[in-house]
C-alpha cells in the first residue's frame, strides 16, 4: 500500500495547479450575476491540455485513466474554483457514454474530446429528496418507442448541455430499484423546454421540462428497467470528483482563515493568538484531512473494486457534507465581517462546499443509505 | 407564576389583528416574505413604518411622553408576537431602536424635540456607524478622529459595516476626540447629516449580492459641535447605555417559531423514497431538537421580561439570548435549506426584490431559504460577535 502519485499522475497533477495559478476563478465568480455561455476558450483549453481525454479508453481517443487521475485533477481545480463544467460533461457524461452502445458512443465521444458536446445528467426533481431510487419521472414505452413526461429540476450545467442523461421511470414505483432507465435525448429535441438558472455557487444549471418528448430505443442506455445499477455506478463517480474538488476548495478555505487570523489584530494582538480560535482552526484542519481520507478511502476502494466501495463513496459524501458545513460557518466566522463579502474569495468558496452539500443528496441522505445497506 | 393569558390581554390581541389584517398593503405582505435578513427591503419597511406611526405604534417601547404607546411589557410581547406571526417587514431599528431610545436616556431636550419626531415618521432614516476596519469587535480601538475647531468638530477617518448608509440622511457614530490616556475615555458619541461635503459612502456587496453594509469615509467633514451627546469624551457611557436597550428588548423565539412552522410544512412536501421527509428519523430529531431549543429559549425570553416588568435588572440572561438567538437563527436556517435539499442551490435574487415581475424557478417557498442561510451567518458576528459575548459571561458572569 502506497500514497503517493505515479509520475503521470504528478504531471497531472502539476499542469493542473499550473493552470490554476493562471486562471483563478474567483473574480470571474465575482462579476458573475447572471447566466453565462460556455466559456469555449477555456473549455478548448481543457481539450488541449488533454483533460477531457482523462477516463476515456485509449480505444475511444481517451488517456485510459480512471478515478484516481480525475481526482487529482479535479482537486487542483478546486483550488482555484473554476468553473468549468468537467464533472456534468466528463465525468458523468463521459461515464454514461462508457455503457452506451456501440453507435451512440461513435456519434458521441469524439465530439466530446474535443470539446464540442456539453452533457448533462438530469436526475434530480422538485419536492423530492434526492436518492436514484426516489426518482418519479415517466417515460413511456410504446413499441419502439418512448416518451418522457415530466420535470427535472436543478440539472447542473442543463443550461449549456447538448446532450442529457435522463433518469425516468419505465416501471414500479418511487423507492424500487427496479424500473428505472436511462435515455440520451438531444437538449434540443422537441417538447424540451429549458429554463436556466444561476446556482448559489456561481454555476449555472436549469429546471428541464419534457413534454411528449419522444425517443426510440436506441437511445437508452442499458437494459430496460435496468437503469439503476449504471446510473449508481456512474453517479458514485461523480460523487469522487466533487468530492475531490471540493477537498481543494476546503483547504483553500482552511488556509485563508490561518492566514487571515495571523494579520487580523483585535484586543492588541494577532486573534489567531486567541486559544479559542486556535483550537477551532484545529478542528477545521482535522475535518479537513478526515475528508480527505475518506475520499481516498471511496476512490481507491471503487479503482480496486472493492465489496465495500458504495458504502465508502456514501460515507465520503456524507463527510464532505458535515466538515464543508462546519469548516464554511468558521472560515466566516473567523474572517468576521469580511468574510460576509462578494469582494473576498472566502465567501465564494463558502458557496461552492454549501452548494455541492445540496447536490445529489446531502449528508443526511448519504448517512441515511449506510444505515440502510447494513 | 402562571401562563395563563388574562381576559384583558385576548382583547388587546384581537385589537392587534384586526388592525394587522386591515392595515397591510399587498407590497408591504410581499416585502415581509421576502426578508432574508434582520433588514427588511427598504422602501416597503418605510411605508409600514408610516402606516404604525399614524396609529401611534411605531415605537412601543419609548415612554409615553416621546410617543411610544404606554404599553405593558406583556402588552409589547403580544405585538412584536402579531408582527412576526403576521410576516410583517421588520422596521429598520437603526432609529427607532437605537438612536432614539438613547437620545431619550442621554440627549438634550432641544436634540429630543428636534430628532424623536423625525425618527418616529421616517423622515429621519439613520444609521450607525461604530465600527471601523481593524475595530470590529473591539470598538475601543476605533480611529476616526473629532477634532475640535471653532463651533465644530472636523472629522477624518472611515467607518465600515454601516447597514444601509447608502439609504440614510443621518448617521450617530463614535468618534475618538482623545488618544491619550485609556481607550475608552477618548471616545464621543457624534449625530451627524449624510450630504455633508467631505462624506463618501461605498456600498459594500454581500454573499447574498445585495448592498445592505457600506462604508463611509470622513475628509475634513465638518460636524456643529451642538450635535455632541454626552460630554466629550465620555462616548462609552452614551454607546453603553444604547446597547443595553439593543439586548433587553430583543426576541428571537417567535420569529423562530414561525420558521419552524414553515419548515415543517416544507418537510411534509418533501418526499423520499420512503414517504414524506417529516416521518424521516434523522429529519424529526434535528426538528425536534431545534424545537426543545427554541421552547428554552422562549422560556428565558419570557424570564427577561418578567424582570423588566418587575422593574430587575435581567442581567447575564440578555447576554445568553444573544448568543442563543442568533445561532439558533443560524441553524433553523440551515435545516431549512437541508430540508429543501438541490432546490435550495438555485440562485435567483432578482425574484427576491418586491414588486418584481420575475417567476420564481421551482417552489416558492424555497426562494428565500438560501440567502438567508448565507445572511444569517453575519447575526454571530455584528454587535459584538458570540466569541465577545462568551468572554463577556465568562469575565463578568462567572468571575473567571
Amino acid at each position: 500500500m502506497h500514497f503517493q502519485l505515479s509520475e503521470e499522475q504528478q504531471m497531472l497533477a502539476d499542469s493542473a495547479k499550473r493552470f490554476v495559478r493562471d486562471n483563478s476563478d474567483v473574480e470571474k465568480h465575482r462579476q458573475n450575476k447572471k447566466l453565462m455561455p460556455l466559456d469555449t476558450a477555456t473549455w478548448q483549453q481543457f481539450a488541449d491540455l488533454g483533460w477531457l481525454a482523462v477516463p476515456f479508453e485509449e480505444a475511444h481517443g481517451g488517456l485510459g485513466m480512471g478515478p484516481l487521475e480525475t481526482m487529482v485533477l479535479l482537486e487542483a481545480l478546486g483550488e482555484g474554483l473554476i468553473m468549468a463544467p468537467y464533472i456534468a460533461t466528463v465525468v458523468l457524461g463521459g461515464g454514461f457514454l462508457r455503457h452506451a452502445s456501440a453507435a451512440q458512443q461513435a456519434e458521441t465521444i469524439p465530439a466530446l474530446l474535443e470539446g464540442k458536446l456539453q452533457v448533462a445528467f438530469a436526475a434530480e426533481e422538485y419536492e423530492r429528496v434526492f436518492t436514484l431510487e426516489n426518482t418519479a419521472m415517466a417515460a413511456d414505452v410504446t413499441g419502439s418507442e418512448v416518451i418522457l413526461n415530466g420535470t427535472k429540476s436543478c440539472v447542473m450545467n442543463g443550461d449549456q448541455a447538448d446532450l442529457l442523461v435522463v433518469l425516468a421511470r419505465t416501471g414500479g414505483q418511487p423507492g424500487d430499484q427496479d424500473g428505472l432507465s436511462l435515455f440520451l435525448v438531444d437538449a434540443n429535441a422537441p417538447g424540451v423546454e429549458r429554463v436556466a438558472h444561476r446556482t448559489v455557487d456561481g454555476r449555472q444549471g436549469a429546471e428541464i421540462r419534457f413534454n411528449q418528448v419522444k425517443v426510440s430505443e436506441a437511445a437508452r442506455i442499458g437494459e430496460l428497467n435496468g437503469g439503476y445499477a449504471i446510473a449508481r455506478d456512474v453517479l458514485h463517480e461523480g460523487l469522487l470528483a466533487l468530492s475531490a474538488e471540493s477537498v481543494g476548495s476546503l483547504s483553500v478555505l482552511l488556509n485563508e482563515t490561518v492566514e487571515y487570523s495571523k494579520t487580523r489584530k483585535q484586543f492588541g494582538m494577532p486573534i489567531g493568538k486567541f486559544q479559542v480560535l486556535q483550537f477551532r482552526m484545529a478542528d477545521m484542519f482535522i475535518a479537513m484531512e478526515q475528508t480527505r481520507s475518506l475520499l481516498l478511502a471511496a476512490t481507491l476502494k471503487t479503482v480496486e473494486g472493492h465489496d465495500d466501495a458504495a458504502k465508502a463513496v456514501h460515507a465520503m459524501k456524507a463527510q464532505l457534507g458535515r466538515a464543508g458545513r462546519k469548516i464554511a460557518q468558521e472560515a466566516i466566522q473567523i474572517h468576521g465581517g469580511m468574510g460576509m463579502t462578494d469582494e473576498l474569495g472566502v465567501g465564494h468558496y463558502v458557496k461552492r462546499v454549501t452548494g455541492v452539500d445540496g447536490l445529489f443528496g446531502n449528508a443526511d441522505v448519504h448517512l441515511m443509505a449506510i444505515a440502510r445497506s447494513a | 407564576m402562571d401562563l395563563r393569558v388574562p381576559e384583558q390581554e385576548k382583547a388587546f390581541r384581537d385589537e392587534v389583528r384586526t388592525f394587522l389584517e386591515e392595515s397591510l398593503t399587498p407590497d408591504i405582505r410581499e416585502a415581509g416574505r421576502m426578508v432574508t435578513s434582520v433588514f427588511a427591503p427598504v422602501k416597503e419597511a418605510m411605508a409600514w413604518q408610516r402606516i404604525l406611526n399614524d396609529k401611534g405604534w411605531a415605537a412601543p417601547h419609548w415612554p409615553k411622553e416621546f410617543g411610544g404607546t404606554g404599553w405593558s411589557v406583556t402588552q409589547r410581547a403580544i405585538f412584536a408576537e402579531e408582527l412576526v406571526r403576521a410576516e410583517t417587514p421588520p422596521l429598520v431599528p437603526m432609529g427607532l431602536h437605537m438612536c432614539g431610545p438613547c437620545l431619550i436616556g442621554c440627549g438634550t431636550e432641544e436634540q429630543q424635540k428636534e430628532y424623536l419626531p423625525k425618527i418616529l415618521s421616517g423622515e429621519h432614516f439613520w444609521c450607525q456607524g461604530y465600527s471601523e476596519p481593524g475595530a470590529g469587535s473591539d470598538l475601543a480601538s476605533l480611529k476616526t478622529f473629532a477634532e475640535k475647531d471653532g463651533d465644530d468638530y472636523i472629522l477624518n477617518g472611515t467607518k465600515i459595516w454601516t447597514t444601509y448608509a447608502h439609504y440614510a440622511n443621518k448617521m450617530f457614530a463614535l468618534v475618538r476626540t482623545n488618544r491619550d490616556g485609556k481607550p475608552q475615555q477618548g471616545i464621543t458619541f457624534l449625530l451627524l447629516d449624510m450630504d455633508l461635503p467631505g462624506i463618501t459612502i461605498e456600498p459594500i456587496v454581500g454573499l447574498d449580492e445585495v448592498p445592505e453594509q457600506c462604508q463611509v469615509f470622513f475628509d475634513n467633514v465638518r460636524v456643529p459641535q451642538k450635535n455632541r451627546v454626552g460630554e466629550e469624551n465620555d462616548g462609552w457611557t452614551v454607546a453603553k447605555y444604547l446597547l443595553t436597550f439593543e439586548r433587553g428588548g430583543q426576541e428571537y423565539a417567535p420569529g423562530l417559531n414561525v420558521m419552524l412552522e414553515k419548515i415543517r410544512l416544507m418537510a411534509e412536501k418533501q418526499q423520499t423514497a420512503f414517504g414524506p421527509l417529516n416521518q424521516d428519523p434523522v429529519w424529526q430529531y434535528k426538528f425536534a431538537a431545534l424545537e426543545a431549543d427554541v421552547l428554552a429559549l422562549e422560556f428565558t425570553e419570557m424570564r427577561i421580561k418578567s424582570a423588566l416588568s418587575a422593574g430587575k435588572d435581567p442581567g447575564a440572561l440578555s447576554s445568553m439570548t444573544m448568543i442563543l438567538g442568533t445561532e439558533l437563527l443560524q441553524k433553523v436556517t440551515e435545516l431549512r435549506i437541508e430540508t429543501l435539499g438541490s432546490q435550495s442551490v438555485i440562485w435567483q435574487p432578482q425574484a427576491l426584490v418586491p414588486g418584481e415581475e420575475q417567476p420564481v424557478i421551482g417552489p416558492e417557498y424555497a426562494l428565500t431559504a438560501m440567502p438567508h442561510y448565507l445572511n444569517s451567518r453575519a447575526c454571530s458576528i455584528y454587535g459584538g460577535s458570540n466569541e465577545v459575548q462568551r468572554g463577556m459571561i465568562a469575565k463578568a458572569v462567572l468571575g473567571l
